[in-house]
């Protein structure tokens, strides 16, 4: 199963080193979601290789566009709900849940993702929601932290980003040493990796706007993260995406929330500065 | 990369007989014929009609896993003009059923929207059955892409 | 998922005879029964078979459900309101469990 998959997708790679077809532009289209308009375009933050940048949105087909404008209809939306339960409900030995520090998340969470990954001075690293989730399971409700991936550990980092929907990305790099995270993030992104030696700039900046096979390559913006994707009919993280990513290129992949992962997450977040958060985003 | 476009086309091809030569325990697709005998069953044996039944798919599905579909049936839905059930079948499945709507006068009208799975480039197909008897077919062909990123 | 969790979208009110837009949507897996397991093994089959909606104990709209159709099962169709009253909306697993939801509606 695996080698046949590594066949195809070698063939399919060579297809688009060899024989480039046509670019398709974008649509031109606009996301409006509950009466709510998402910045779907805008114009790049300086030092920006792309002059405008665009969510993952608009290199989709329409009835995936149309999944994602309804938030009813939405399969998202589903851990959503389920993060919103789990927000209220009392986890670990101090008796407490989300709710009791933080109270309705419509009002303290609002707006907050759009701002992460941030600098956490105790580690000395960076943190995104996912380790802050973790972060405050431990320390302040005497639970344990998720295993990666878990459903539960998808569904409240979804519901937890969706009180941001809207809200334009901003990664704060003064803070702490996030600025070095941020360089050792584009040195990774621009390294070439892999049997494939594929860096993630081969397929999203150099060939941004191509296909390969039949995916349309997008900027691979995170904004919409954890996104519904079509293919799996489940919520996707971003590192789990970064790691199908890189496995992709025939390479080694890191830990979720290593080192070179959550460098990879400052760095990317950034280079999606301006766009809203739409998580949970629909894609194929 | 230094392959040249005949190496590149001959390892495609190749991949492509791979993939072909058969999977261990990969489901066989049900057939056209499969799908006929449905469809005779649920019509018990008539010719359905084309008109009155719109079905709607989209011409490229970007994931066959989630391809949305919509049916709509012309009918007053009172009295004998009533729609009974609608059967949506897909003929390159490893199973050509996909979901029987039953619909009512209570329905008001009978159209109904799902979501569902597409093994491959195939035909959907939507046969309608009706109180007075009558029965109807409307068919799309939906492309189903292979997209190159897993994950 | 854990259980699976409705949700559905319909007015909170109409006018006598008005035809209303039902959207249903649910959390299940949908196992299809034509997958294998890491080890080669198939992964038995388990879905929703069943849907049905009532309004006030009338059939309204139902469907059975194959394995084709997608996880987190999506129908959306409409209903003629006569009176106020209460929509009653079932999924029926393979396993057996039957999970519900109800929906009120009042007609002015």
């Amino acid at each position: 199963m695996r080698n046949r998959y590594a066949i195809v997708g070698l063939g399919a790679l060579l297809a688009v080193a060899t024989a480039l077809p046509a670019a398709a532009e974008p649509v031109d289209d606009e996301l409006v979601i509950d009466g709510q308009a998402m910045t779907v375009r805008t114009a790049a933050p300086e030092g920006h290789p792309f002059d405008e940048l665009l969510s993952g949105w608009l290199f989709r087909e329409a009835e995936t566009r149309e999944l994602e404008a309804d938030s009813f209809q939405n399969p998202g939306m589903l851990y959503v709900d389920r993060g919103a339960d789990i927000w209220n409900a009392v986890d670990g030995t101090m008796g407490k849940s989300c709710a009791s520090c933080h109270d309705d998340a419509a009002d303290t969470m609002k707006g907050i993702a759009a701002n992460y990954p941030k600098w956490d001075a105790d580690a000395k690293r960076p943190i995104n929601i996912e380790l802050q989730i973790d972060k405050c399971r431990v320390e302040n409700m005497g639970a344990e932290a998720y295993k990666f991936d878990t459903p539960d550990q998808k569904a409240l980092t979804t519901y937890i980003k969706h009180q941001s929907l809207g809200t334009p990305v901003a990664v704060d790099l003064s803070q702490g040493d996030l600025q070095s995270w941020w360089d050792r993030g584009k040195d990774i992104y621009y390294t070439r990796t892999g049997q494939l030696n594929f860096a993630c700039a081969s397929c999203h900046e150099a060939n941004s706007g191509q296909y390969i096979r039949a995916d349309h390559l997008s900027q691979g913006q995170a904004n919409g993260f954890p996104t519904y994707r079509l293919k799996q009919a489940d919520m996707v993280s971003l590192h789990n995406r970064f790691r199908g990513c890189i496995r992709d290129t025939r390479a080694e992949f890191p830990k979720a929330f290593s080192d070179e992962l959550m460098a990879l997450e400052v760095y990317v977040t950034w280079r999606g500065t301006g766009l809203s958060v739409e998580t949970p985003a629909v894609r194929q | 990369m230094t392959i040249n476009r005949r190496q590149a086309l001959g390892l495609a091809a190749g991949a492509v007989a791979f993939a072909a030569a058969g999977l261990p325990g990969r489901p066989a697709s049900a057939s056209p014929e499969e799908t006929q005998k449905r469809i005779a069953e649920f019509t018990g044996g008539k010719t359905p009609e084309t008109g009155r039944l719109t079905l709607t798919a989209p011409e490229i599905a970007e994931n066959g896993n989630t391809v949305p579909i919509s049916i709509e049936v012309e009918s007053a839905m009172e009295g004998d003009d009533v729609v009974e059930q609608v059967m949506i079948l897909a003929e390159g499945n490893p199973n050509p059923d996909v979901a029987v709507f039953n619909f009512s006068e209570a329905s008001g009208i009978a159209a109904a929207t799902t979501r569902m799975r597409l093994a491959k480039t195939q035909n959907v197909i939507a046969v309608a059955k009706m109180k007075d008897g009558s029965t109807f077919i409307d068919q799309k062909e939906v492309k189903v892409t292979i997209g190159g990123c897993g994950g | 998922m854990a259980t699976p969790k409705p949700r559905v979208k319909l007015p909170k009110t109409a006018s006598a005879g008005e035809i209303i837009t039902i959207k249903t949507l649910i959390s299940h897996q949908m196992e299809s029964g034509q997958r294998k397991d890491k080890n080669g093994d198939p992964i038995p089959r388990q879905i929703i078979n069943k849907f049905t909606c009532e309004f006030n104990g009338t059939p309204v709209f139902s469907c059975d459900i194959d394995p084709a159709i997608s996880a987190n099962p999506y129908f959306e169709f409409n209903a003629k309101v006569p009176e106020s009253g209460t929509f009653k909306f079932t999924w029926i697993d393979d396993d057996g469990s039957v999970y519900e939801h109800e929906a009120g509606i009042e007609v002015k």
